[in-house]
């Protein structure tokens, strides 16, 4: 499902940089990004998304290379293909949970946004508990709620690949059993791929592969 | 697009103290230059057509604008009175027809109009129910004082004190209300018309009282001599005329010096119009003659002077404000950077997020235009019905 193939990529302005020379994560894989603070997780994510492009070396998710594609189509690709679970959930405080849950249908022109996607975004809604919250705005919520917010408009397009960058930190116990349950849950009965950055040791076992940035390495955890 | 509406929707209404004072903001710039023209236009035509229509008019000598202000809309300052007997003069003349008015007491507010029933036939005014006044003490009334006041024929009207504090002055007079005249759209349709004898009687020049001669009423009179008869203090004036009462009502002195407003010339031509302003030309003429047109064009062109000097203030003002706005806007957008990245990391266009963001600003002037919109029509709807209010008021 993702390829990387002599990546290397820089900030502009700083002294950072990440080069992985090869990383494969087959369809379907549950794999987890580890590492410490600073050595380039989210960088990653980012880069397999598109949101940041490489200097050199090429990355492809399924059969479509993201390096090779301009700015408008990667975002394009990213909205309907690829969800995405923020650290710090980037919601949007003017909407709704509802709203919130159905924006990337809102952001594209070529996702329907049909009752069938209202049914789904609910029963996901009821998944995490917070159906009983679909009408309130996100300020409303509590720190947990609000991730399960984020999960919840990540997975609503039914993404092939997930990118989750540590949705369950700073969640309490019951939150994160949730989160990583739906989350685990959806990758497997749909054969979807997870790439999720974690710090968590606890969650380590459930995954198929493991990706290691600080010793640039790829292991069966 | 439908989907983008509803975002901006969405954040202009969970914003909606700023979205109201943007759309407040914008819609008074737009709103009060526009709205303004609309009026000042209005007032001019207006005027203009009510000038126009009356060829001349004579006064006592005073303040042109106040003394044509009196003559078109009952309203105003009132001017300094002239005699009736100008009237009279101007008719002997045969330059002109003369109508005279006397445009000074009230009731319950609304002016009444004392003039003759030439005045009705110049100004084409029609009744509509009921008949037109034929003797001292009726009146009729405009459309408008008559919806108002739910006014009907037979009904009374008084006329109110002008003086609560002058017990020896002339006492309200109660007026029977015999017709109510058709809408006409001008200020005809606010006031109150009656004979002008009936308001030389307002005013106390005339009155009536019960015959002091009959033996029953000796005890209203203070002496008899040579046949004739003074009533003391304790004789009652009659307050309304009536069938039985009428023929008491009698005139005091010479009724060319009872006092009138003005008399309105309608002259032949123009030829017998310049003879007879020529006769008005001297410094020891007490009175003046005036075309209306030319009072209301001089008002007009400052008034226009003013209106010139407000809009360019206010298209200063206005663009200040509009720049303000635009600020509003621009650090609304800086304050929104990181909901713009997170639109971005999710996949949204740059062009969807531009419009997104055309959107909510196209919401905020285009509501604000159309209730600019809305206001200056509502204005020009108005505008007739407020301007007949200032001016009679």
């Amino acid at each position: 499902m993702i390829r990387i193939l002599d990546l290397d990529f820089t900030y502009p302005a700083g002294p950072f940089r990440l080069r992985i020379p090869g990383l494969e994560v087959p369809p379907g894989a549950l794999a987890a990004v580890t590492g410490p603070s600073g050595s380039g997780k989210t960088t990653l994510l980012n880069l397999i998304s598109g949101v940041l492009a490489p200097q050199a070396g090429r990355i492809w998710v399924g059969e479509v290379e993201m390096t090779s594609l301009e700015e408008a189509a990667r975002r394009d690709y990213r909205l309907r293909h690829i969800g995405m679970v923020f650290q710090e959930f980037e919601l949007l405080d003017y909407l709704t949970v509802l709203d919130n849950i159905l924006l990337p249908h809102r952001l594209s022109s070529r996702l329907r946004l049909d009752p069938l996607v209202r049914r789904r975004a609910e029963t996901l809604a009821a998944q995490v508990a917070i159906a009983d919250k679909l009408h309130r705005f996100v300020d409303c919520l509590s720190f947990g709620e609000r991730q399960r917010v984020g999960l919840c408009r990540a997975l609503v397009t039914e993404p092939r690949l997930v990118l989750a960058d540590e949705p369950t930190a700073g969640l309490d116990p019951a939150s994160k059993a949730l989160v990583v349950e739906l989350l685990l849950g959806y990758v497997r009965s749909c054969g979807a791929t997870l790439l999720m950055v974690t710090h968590d040791l606890e969650l380590l076992s459930r995954f198929d592969l493991l990706v290691d940035l600080q010793n640039r390495s790829k292991a069966n955890p | 697009m439908r989907d983008l509406l509803y975002l901006a929707w969405r954040h202009l209404a969970y914003h909606r103290f700023k979205t109201a004072v943007l759309v407040l903001s914008i819609t008074l710039i737009l709103y009060v230059p526009t709205g303004l023209r609309v009026l000042v236009r209005q007032a001019r035509d207006q005027l203009t057509a009510r000038a126009s229509s009356t060829p001349l008019v004579i006064g006592a000598k005073g303040s042109p604008l106040e003394l044509v202000l009196r003559v078109l809309y009952a309203g105003g300052e009132d001017p300094a009175p002239m005699r009736y007997g100008e009237a009279e003069r101007v008719s002997r003349t045969g330059l002109a027809q003369a109508i005279p008015l006397y445009i000074r007491h009230h009731a319950q507010g609304d002016p009444i109009v004392g003039t003759t029933l030439d005045y009705f036939a110049f100004r084409r005014l029609r009744i509509a129910e009921g008949r037109q006044m034929t003797r001292l003490g009726e009146c009729v009334a405009g459309a408008e004082v008559a919806r108002r006041r739910g006014l009907r024929p037979q009904d009374a009207i008084l006329s109110s004190a002008e003086n609560l504090f002058d017990v020896a002055g002339a006492y309200p007079l109660k007026m029977r209300l015999v017709g109510v005249l058709a809408p006409t759209g001008t200020p005809g349709d606010r006031v109150i018309f009656a004979d002008i004898k009936t308001t030389w009687l307002i005013e106390g020049l005339a009155h009536g009282h019960e015959d002091l001669a009959r033996p029953e009423a000796a005890a209203g009179v203070l002496e008899r001599r040579a046949g004739k008869v003074t009533g003391n203090a304790s004789v009652v004036e009659y307050n309304e005329v009536t069938d039985d009462n009428i023929g008491s009502f009698h005139f005091h002195g010479d009724p060319a010096s009872y006092p009138i407003t003005a008399v309105i010339a309608l002259p032949r031509d123009e030829k017998a119009a310049a003879l007879l302003m020529g006769r008005y030309q001297s410094a020891a003429q007490p009175h003046q003659i005036l075309r209306p047109i030319e009072v209301i064009d001089k008002l007009l062109a400052t008034v226009m002077t003013v209106e010139r000097f407000v809009v360019a203030t206010l298209v200063l003002l206005g663009a200040t404000t509009l720049a303000t706005a635009g600020l509003v806007f621009l650090l609304s957008l800086r304050l929104r950077r990181r909901e713009m990245e997170t639109l971005v990391r999710l996949g949204a266009s740059g062009r969807r997020i531009a419009a997104l963001m055309a959107a909510e600003i196209v919401g905020v002037i285009g509501t604000a235009a159309a209730l600019a919109g809305l206001l200056t029509w509502t204005t020009a709807a108005a505008g007739r019905d407020l301007l007949d209010r200032l001016l009679i008021d």
